[in-house]
């Protein structure tokens, strides 16, 4: 109770607050004015670390003067004793914590800081932690603050344990926070480092089982806080997949080979990324994508010398060698036949599971029967249907694929605001389904009528297809990835909402198309179809062009090789 | 000093308890001129806090209950032809029952004639004070380590305007190191080193290694870091008395603590009650289902008005009726019943249910994971405080100054004067009483009620857990119909009301009979005397106790100014403390008088 000081009036205080803030103002602006024309001199001396820091003091978002500190800075390195650097050196840091005061959010201070620490000779980590945690303490959701702190944890090899001992017990105050989780997912894997043969940045069962607890007790407690789903989604997650090629494929008419890879890659020109080994020896050839644009994509393809087709030996052997991904993939082509390939089993590499991971079923059983438990409790929660849904795909997409398709429509009308987002999963999903239901069969024929799709997907899996049925979905494109089906004969989309045709490029076996009912305008959004040399059949009856005047005629020129145009 | 008192104020208050100090501060501020007298030595009335002697000095005076019978018929001589007087009682009557036991045994090498009027471990009534009081004028003011701790500070942070629920706003955290980013020289000079410490530091030599036995001369040399309160009571985070002092600014004066846990007592055993967002979340207790169905119902009590459908049909039933027909285990039932909205199975109905709910949570967040704060120091600070306010904008105090009589004009029936212990008439517009002031002519037809207290220190608390200092709130349900539910607030050494190595416990309830025999039943669940030698069973469960006090205060809340007999509409009735937890009462008596 002691030494308060009596309080003036409020209409006293405001006076005083309005003099002294004009005061405040006159003196920032001749600081301001001061140092920049002391920087242009080059007068770098103690006297603008002396104005910057009056400025910086009260607004330490002036990212400017902050550069002018450094410039201060380096320039008395060179200059001062190590004894005068070290007094320097002290001052700076309890001023960056006063203006860290002011605004524990600003950027300018903590790069400051990381940059003052990172010159210092003998930087004292142990204090920069419990700074951290200081204004942790204050704020536990300071961004800021945590990079910050990885930042120093990293410089004074702090062991993940203790910094992972660091997060339980900001979490255990509040479990709402992205970084103290996001922080969990970089410490466990550097914990429990997994054998060089498995999954990299993945955790033991047991860690794993103790982890998906805390973080069910974050989503019981408070199912629509997002930070504790993503977390429980990082953990169920696995790495990205290892680099592959997935398909390839040589087709001795077009005299083209045709490689699928794993992600969407970009192979210049004359580069080593992409080598070809025709019957062992080396063949240099030009690579593009098929829809002729050259844009990262996951299909590549070239022309084949008529020597590496010949009918002289009995086979040809085709070995492409990605060297950035580590991988390669071999096909044979036989002699007498069409085409020959090599592709990896959708079924066996569990491609479509990557949304989750491979690890044990009981695990990912028992949390979606947790999930099904908080479903009923909270069966308007979206993020626990979204998660049933991803662990329903995990466990066995086909099995499920029914009460997936429930759970997306209930998911769809608590969810409104994310209802294309939703259609477009549901449509990559269905498609997945699709494409394992057609490996199963054995069959090049690929049948997606009829499944409200939105969007089209995956087709970098779609090498081999031959047959394909669009109909009746609510596609409003065929995206340029199409343009992989190289094997594609017969296409139907008829009755979707199609506008644009770009992906039916190149497509060099394409012998019918059938775009009927659908919403292409002018007869110009045709043009990609001139390049597909075989096509005889193409109906485009019940589109808006149809009633365009001109249509016959600009289709009979641009199309001179379609036998049968229906309009 | 008295005879140089001004003849004339604006404002007279007699009575220095918190509904007094309020007013006096509120008149004070708005440039009356206040006098502010009270017959006892020491601020606050029946709200002080006494060190341990303090507390002595305080029972001999109600133990031996002796009459001051050295009226002064002086002041009839005053009162003039048109005039008449309100005599003012001398005596106070509102603490009652007053029993004292020790339980700790006393040094026998040392201030043998301090303990000498104890009967040794037994349960004994002291009816002597074994020690001299130390201060003949108790001014806890007097303590100088006051200011040098800085715990919890009364700013918020948050603008209330992002908080969507309560339960989302657990990181609201006032330190009083926030408190120092603020101050202006503590940034200039701030080494990197000098980290303030939020731990309040005692100085003093009272670092008993824990297994240490605590004896009662202990108690006595170490009295002064006792800050025992007549009430108990806590401070709601949203309750119109934080309010008042943050707009008052008189929060300035005073540190509070966040109570840190809510405790309920089920089937014999202690346990904690997990209400907040993160609790719910780190209890290890509940069941994943049972964490969601309680965090749902709490999310629905936040805005119950919002869905009347939820609850309309219940509204004719208990509100513990309602809560079995929510989705609720027993468990949870209990928990929100007699922890969060702190009443009983019959006393309220579904509505105040759900508002007392509704107010816990509504309090949760502000300044921690529980819905009170504690005054550093004890409840005894905030009378005071808002008396200090009062003199720093000129109030006139006078304490150990008792007045006679009022002086009512017999035409106007106004009151327009005091006449004071020496004799000396002072005119005033405005005089507010508090209830124990007025003499038994005044209150005959007053029916009042009464609190049973008691206070206890104890040797370790009642659930362990990794800290020892833990405030705790606990609510014990009454047996049997008809009785009322015991609130026992546990406060640990950093709060400043006791020593280390011990805690002062302090129970409340309505009364139905005296104060020992409402809390006996309840203290026994809870404690163990202590033991006359260490037995070697050092894992008792129980803590033990080393002294105990019961009392009844009469609680002169609720009473109707217009069961006073004769009162001048110009005087005004403060009434002391109520049982309640909160301290809304007081602050309510100040608006309605001010007003």
């Amino acid at each position: 109770m002691h030494g308060r000081l009596k309080v003036k009036t409020s209409e006293e205080q405001a006076e005083a607050k309005r003099l002294e803030r004009e005061q405040k103002l006159k003196l920032y602006q001749s600081a301001t004015q001061t140092v920049f024309q002391k920087r242009q001199a080059g007068e770098l001396d103690e006297s603008v670390l002396e104005l910057t820091s009056q400025i910086l003091g009260a607004n330490p978002d002036f990212a400017t003067l902050w550069n002018c500190r450094r410039e201060v800075l380096q320039r008395l390195e060179a200059q001062k004793s190590p004894e005068e650097l070290a007094a320097l050196v002290k001052t700076e840091l309890g001023f960056l914590e006063s203006c860290l005061r002011v605004n524990p959010k600003s950027y300018g201070t903590w790069h400051h800081r990381c940059w003052l620490l990172g010159r210092l000779p003998e930087p004292n980590w142990a204090r920069e932690l419990e700074l951290c945690a200081r204004f942790l303490e204050v704020d536990e959701r300071n961004f800021h603050c945590w990079d910050y702190r990885r930042f120093v944890a990293a410089q004074a090899a702090v062991p993940p344990a203790e910094e992972l001992a660091f997060t339980d017990s900001l979490i255990t105050r509040n479990f709402s926070n992205y970084s103290s989780w996001h922080y969990r997912s970089c410490l466990l894997p550097q914990l429990h480092p997994q054998p060089d043969s498995g999954p990299q940045g993945r955790l033991p069962e047991d860690v794993l089982l103790k982890e998906l607890e805390l973080v069910q007790n974050a989503f019981f407690t408070d199912p629509n806080d997002q930070s504790a789903w993503f977390y429980h989604r990082w953990l169920l997650g696995r790495a990205d997949p290892q680099d592959a090629l997935r398909c390839l494929h040589v087709s001795r008419d077009e005299a083209c080979l045709t490689v699928s890879f794993s992600r969407p890659v970009l192979v210049g020109p004359r580069t080593e990324t992409l080598l070809l080994m025709v019957d062992e020896s080396p063949l240099a050839v030009e690579w593009r994508t098929p829809d002729g644009r050259n844009w990262p994509g996951h299909v590549w393809l070239c022309d084949l010398p008529a020597t590496s087709l010949n009918d002289q030996l009995p086979h040809h052997t085709f070995r492409v060698i990605w060297t950035a991904g580590n991988a390669q993939k071999e096909c044979v082509l036989l002699k007498g036949h069409q085409e020959g390939w090599c592709r990896d089993s959708a079924t066996d590499e569990q491609l479509f599971r990557c949304e989750l991971s491979v690890e044990k079923s009981t695990v990912l059983q028992s949390e979606l029967e947790s999930c099904k438990e908080l479903q009923e409790l909270e069966p308007e929660n979206k993020w626990c249907l979204l998660t049933i849904i991803l662990l329903m795909r995990a466990l066995d997409p086909l099995l499920y694929e029914k009460e997936t398709l429930q759970y997306f429509q209930t998911l769809k009308a608590v969810d409104p605001m994310r209802a294309a987002y939703l259609d477009d999963l549901r449509s990559k999903f269905l498609l997945e389904n699709s494409l394992l239901k057609m490996e199963y069969a054995e069959v090049r024929v690929l049948h997606l009528g009829h499944k409200d799709l939105t969007v089209l997907c995956h087709l970098e899996q779609l090498l081999l297809v031959t047959h394909l049925d669009l109909s009746h979905n609510r596609l409003r494109a065929l995206p340029p990835a199409l343009a992989a089906l190289r094997c594609l004969e017969v296409l139907q989309a008829n009755d979707n909402a199609i506008e644009s045709l770009d992906g039916v490029t190149n497509l060099p076996r394409l012998q019918e198309l059938s775009l009927c009912n659908n919403r292409l305008q002018q007869p110009m959004v045709l043009q990609p179809l001139a390049s597909c040399p075989r096509l005889v059949l193409l109906n485009l009856q019940g589109n808006p062009l149809c009633q365009a005047v001109g249509t016959s005629e600009y289709l009979a020129e641009l199309l001179p090789l379609v036998n049968s145009i229906l309009v | 000093m008295a005879d140089n008192l001004p003849s004339e104020f604006d404002v007279i208050v007699i009575g220095t308890g918190l509904p007094e100090s309020i007013i006096a501060a509120a008149c004070s501020r708005s440039g009356q001129r206040v006098l502010h007298v009270d017959s006892r030595s020491y601020y606050g009335g029946n709200w002080a806090s006494f060190s341990f002697s303090g507390i002595l000095s305080w029972l001999k005076e109600h133990q031996e209950n002796r009459d001051i019978v050295n009226e002064d018929p002086a002041w009839h001589e005053q009162i003039l032809e048109n005039e008449e007087a309100i005599a003012l009682s001398r005596k106070d009557k509102t603490i009652q029952h007053v029993e004292v036991f020790c339980y700790a045994s006393r040094d026998l090498h040392e201030e043998v004639e301090e303990a000498g009027a104890l009967q040794k471990n037994h349960a004994s009534v002291i009816s002597e004070n074994p020690t001299e009081a130390v201060h003949s004028a108790y001014l806890p003011s007097e303590d100088e380590s006051l200011c040098t701790a800085s715990c919890e500070m009364l700013t918020e942070q948050t603008p209330s305007s992002d908080l969507e629920t309560a339960l989302e706003i657990n990181n609201v955290k006032v330190t009083g190191e926030t408190k120092k980013h603020d101050d202006k020289t503590c940034m200039k000079s701030a080494s990197e080193e000098e980290t303030s410490k939020n731990v309040p530091t005692t100085e003093g030599t009272a670092l008993q290694p824990k297994k240490t036995r605590i004896t009662y001369s202990q108690i006595i040399k170490e009295g002064r870091r006792f800050n025992i309160d007549l009430v108990s009571k806590l401070l709601y985070s949203r309750g119109l008395l934080i309010d008042l002092l943050i707009k008052s600014n008189v929060s300035r004066y005073a540190e509070f603590k966040n109570i840190t846990r809510i405790l309920a007592f089920r089937e014999g055993r202690v346990e904690q009650v997990p209400c907040s967002r993160a609790d719910v979340f780190n209890s290890k207790q509940l069941t994943m289902v049972e964490k969601r169905m309680l965090m749902k119902f709490l999310t629905f009590c936040m805005e119950y008005e919002k869905h009347p459908e939820e609850y309309k049909a219940y509204e004719e039933i208990t509100f513990s009726e309602y809560l079995k027909t929510q989705k609720l285990t027993p468990n949870l039932q209990y928990f929100v019943l007699h922890s969060i909205a702190m009443t009983s199975e019959t006393a309220s109905n579904t509505i105040d249910g759900l508002k007392a709910t509704k107010n816990f949570l509504h309090c949760l967040g502000r300044y921690g994971n529980t819905p009170f704060l504690f005054p550093l120091y004890g409840q005894g600070e905030l009378p005071q405080c808002f008396c200090r306010m009062c003199a720093v904008f000129g109030g006139i105090y006078c304490l150990r100054h008792s007045v006679q009589c009022l002086v009512v004009d017999k035409e106007s029936r106004k009151c327009k004067a005091i006449i004071d212990q020496f004799g000396q008439r002072i005119i005033s517009k405005h005089f507010l009483v508090e209830d124990s002031y007025f003499s038994e002519n005044t209150c005959s037809h007053v029916q009042y009620r009464q609190i049973s207290r008691s206070v206890l220190i104890t040797d370790r608390s009642i659930l362990k857990t990794d800290s020892d200092q833990q405030i705790s709130i606990l609510t014990v349900p009454g047996e049997e119909p008809g009785t009322f539910a015991v609130r026992v607030i546990e406060l640990c050494s950093s709060t400043m009301t006791c020593m280390k190595g011990t805690y002062l416990v302090h129970l409340t309830c309505t009364s139905s009979k005296t104060a020992r025999e409402d809390l006996e039943p309840v203290v026994q669940k809870l404690f163990t005397p202590y033991p006359e030698t260490e037995t070697e069973n050092e894992e008792v469960e129980k803590p033990r106790l080393l002294w105990a006090l019961y009392f009844n205060m009469r609680d002169s809340s609720d009473v109707s100014r217009n069961s006073y007999n004769d009162l001048p509409s110009n005087v005004y009735v403060c009434s002391g403390p109520d049982s309640g937890l909160g301290n809304d009462n007081a602050v309510k008596q100040q608006k309605k008088t001010v007003n």
